[in-house]
């Protein structure tokens, strides 16, 4: 046993996807540790915000130690930030059709074009081709361009609460700066927020741990399942296995998936829960463990010493669970691995259909897809919200199918290279 | 030809079981299911009506819509006899078109989506699985870490980096639909060319998908034969190497059509999942629409479908298999 461990770590595929499960596996673990907000828990409104530090505006405005910094270029990137390229262009484009002559427009000087767009701009005028959506845009722009070039400082006030008069009190100007550590409200998010307006990362460290454990029970029915079959059919044989060598040749052909999808949609959704969806997928995936396990123990049924067992008077399941049983264990634990990857696959399939788990308790990788589908997060491009479960799903399986096959060229030295 | 007719008669029996067996279970699997599928349409259809007098109607109707209050034998036999006769009943979410409309509307899209795309991913991989396990060095180091990356990547995961790349960032082909949400189906080359267009995202997103697996498995094997002791035996008779690669290649491919025949009900699965990614007006789609609607009769009318035709492809590749197969053919000559 010791050896065989050593043997399979040797193996460069097995350990690059044993550190790739791993390091999953105890993000799951460790990461709740740390940060304990409920996975499901919305903090947004409004929904898809992108990743990045969000700091307090109040409290930053209120920030007792202020910094003064000299910058150079802050201005400009003050200016491009609220008059970006794509601005520019558009300004340009609305002053050429109104008829301003274009190389009169110097899209990169602001204070030029600024002049030429508010001696011009006229927001009831509807230029040929403009559509409602261009007009509120350039309405909106205006709007911002407000001040844009102002150097003076900007006043805080607070309403008096007795008189409602504003009164002053503070004073910003454009070099003051805070201390992002220093403000007692900030909140980082890695991933940025989905529809619902909760943390990804959060969710997606749950929906991992939840989709392993429904890969775990499915693969852990499905491989119990076929490997009682395969070794009652294989070693009994006569009309039991003709039974259930007939029940496996009819499931290799009729498509499981269709079987999945009919009896989740007859559940239904009231009654789906991650471990329902995990039992289904189990009970309609053990046709390949079936099938190899059998294979295998009719091989193994007439060696020497399971004839020896029987002789000394064991009984079937003695001679099943100690002579046929260490034969096949390595088989039977890599078909576990494909199970669990495949599990994974046929929940998020499921979820994307709308067939998965009920949507109110726990986040799923195949949940966490649906709603960037449904939310249209990928032609938005709301990378955030759809890319990292992709990725988390093809680590998932990837590293399992590498594991496998480094248990493969260990077990069969046939397929060493 | 003798052996031939008893392998194709032999194929098709077990044909006709397996598609006897999944009618059955298409139509048992649902009433073996705890809870009266009736009383969910109502609780779903009565949403909202608070009087009990009505939603009793609507459960009278709709139980003899579905003819739920019969025995169960009795049921099937209508079921039989209706599906036999095209009638699938009326769609609840699409209502007034009835089941065999919608899925006469879609089941077409799909079988000319996956269909191709199934089959040139198939050709595409095992050629270049092939190269790969005839060529090696520089071919396979690139080959082979590119087929199990794109066999890594889960189906629908394909879909959406193939959207997000070449339609939403680059621009070059739609996002969604068959064809444009503008166009009523005519013969126009104008619609003709709008589902070209639309065709090509779900296309290549099967063929990728397909082609990683298969690259693999070709390889390997390929690998395999050209290490086999006839090969170094027709070498050492001095035969040309192009012909014993034919040799190599034909012995490498039986495996890979077993394969495909094996695989074709996930392959059918992933597609069907990248339809609804792609708003693609297939099998796939209708069945969201399905689930969505809770529409009873519409999704076991589309899992029969879907049952069918992963049937027949099945059926058909064993044909194809034992007409190539020299050991059946050896069999016929006898």
């Amino acid at each position: 046993m010791k050896h065989l461990l050593r043997q399979t770590f040797r193996s460069g595929k097995f350990l690059v996807g044993f550190v790739i499960f791993m390091t999953i596996l105890l993000t799951v673990l460790i990461y709740p540790l740390f940060v304990k907000d409920p996975p499901l828990g919305i903090i947004s409104r409004g929904t898809f915000l992108a990743p990045g530090i969000y700091v307090n505006v109040y409290d930053s405005m209120n920030s007792s130690p202020r910094y003064t910094l000299i910058l150079e270029g802050a201005a400009s990137r003050r200016v491009a930030g609220k008059l970006g390229d794509d601005d520019r262009q558009a300004m340009q484009e609305w002053l050429v059709a109104k008829g301003v002559p274009e190389d009169s427009i110097d899209i990169a000087d602001t204070a030029g074009l600024i002049a030429l767009w508010e001696s011009n701009f006229d927001p009831s005028l509807r230029l040929p081709g403009m559509t409602n959506a261009d007009r509120n845009y350039y309405i909106r722009l205006t709007a911002s361009l407000e001040g844009l070039l102002a150097t003076e400082d900007a006043v805080v006030a607070a309403a008096n609460p007795e008189t409602g008069a504003l009164e002053e009190i503070g004073v910003i100007t454009q070099t003051d700066y805070v201390n992002v550590g220093e403000v007692p409200n900030s909140r980082l998010f890695v991933l940025g927020t989905d529809n619902f307006g909760r943390d990804v990362l959060t969710e997606l460290v749950s929906a991992t741990g939840v989709s392993l454990i429904i890969g775990f029970v499915a693969g852990i029915v499905a491989t119990t399942i076929g490997l009682i079959l395969g070794l009652v059919s294989g070693y009994i044989g006569g009309l039991v296995d003709d039974i259930i060598v007939f029940i496996t040749n009819l499931f290799t052909v009729i498509p499981t998936f269709v079987l999945l999808i009919l009896i989740s949609f007859s559940i239904g959704q009231e009654q789906r829960g991650a471990f329902t969806i995990a039992v289904v997928i189990g009970v309609t995936s053990w046709v390949w463990t079936t099938r190899a396990v059998r294979a295998q123990v009719v091989s193994l049924r007439n060696r020497d010493h399971v004839n020896l067992s029987k002789l000394s008077g064991h009984s079937v399941a003695y001679i099943l669970a100690m002579d046929i049983l260490p034969y096949i264990a390595s088989y039977v634990v890599m078909a576990l691995i494909l199970q669990i990857s495949s599990a994974i696959l046929a929940e998020a399939g499921l979820s994307i259909l709308g067939l998965g788990p009920r949507t109110t308790e726990v986040p799923t990788l195949g949940l966490m897809m649906r709603w960037g589908l449904i939310y249209q997060a990928h032609v938005l491009n709301y990378w955030w919200a759809i890319f990292p479960v992709i990725l988390v799903i093809a680590l998932i399986t990837f590293s399992l199918n590498l594991m496998n096959t480094g248990l493969d060229q260990v077990f069969n030295p046939a397929l060493r290279e | 030809m003798k052996g031939y007719r008893d392998y194709f008669l032999r194929k098709l029996g077990w044909f006709a079981i397996t598609v006897v067996v999944a009618f059955i279970l298409n139509f048992t699997l649902p009433r073996l299911m705890p809870g009266d599928p009736v009383a969910a349409i109502v609780a779903r259809m009565a949403q909202g009506m608070s009087n009990a007098t009505g939603v009793q109607a609507v459960y009278e109707q709709y139980t003899e819509l579905f003819a739920t209050d019969r025995p169960i034998p009795e049921q099937f036999f209508i079921y039989i006899r209706n599906v036999l006769n095209g009638d699938f009943g009326y769609s609840i979410s699409q209502y007034p078109r009835t089941v065999g409309e919608v899925i006469n509307a879609s089941v077409w899209w799909t079988i000319a989506l996956q269909f191709p795309a199934i089959i040139v991913g198939w050709i595409l991989g095992n050629t270049l699985g092939a190269m790969a396990a005839y060529l090696r060095k520089g071919f396979d180091r690139v080959l082979l870490p590119v087929s199990l990356f794109l066999s890594n990547i889960p189906p629908f995961g394909m879909a959406v980096i193939l959207l997000v790349i070449f339609a939403v960032n680059l621009k070059w082909l739609p996002t969604s639909g068959g064809y444009r949400f503008d166009m009523v189906p005519n013969s126009s080359w104008e619609f003709v060319w709008s589902v070209i267009v639309h065709y090509q995202l779900p296309f290549w997103s099967i063929v990728l998908i397909t082609i990683g697996g298969q690259a693999i498995g070709m390889r390997s094997m390929a690998i395999y034969e050209l290490n086999a002791d006839y090969v170094k035996y027709a070498r050492f008779l001095g035969i040309k190497d192009s012909k014993i690669i034919r040799y190599v290649f034909r012995n490498a491919m039986l495996p890979q059509i077993t394969g495909l025949a094996l695989s074709i009900g996930t392959m059918v699965f992933g597609a069907v999942v990248a339809e609804i990614i792609f708003n693609y007006p297939g099998i796939g789609s209708t069945m969201l629409t399905a689930v969505l609607g809770g529409d009873y009769p519409l999704i076991s009318a589309a899992t029969l479908i879907i049952t069918f035709m992963v049937l027949i492809a099945f059926f058909a590749l064993e044909i194809i298999y034992g007409l190539i197969d020299p050991r059946i053919k050896a069999a016929q000559s006898e």
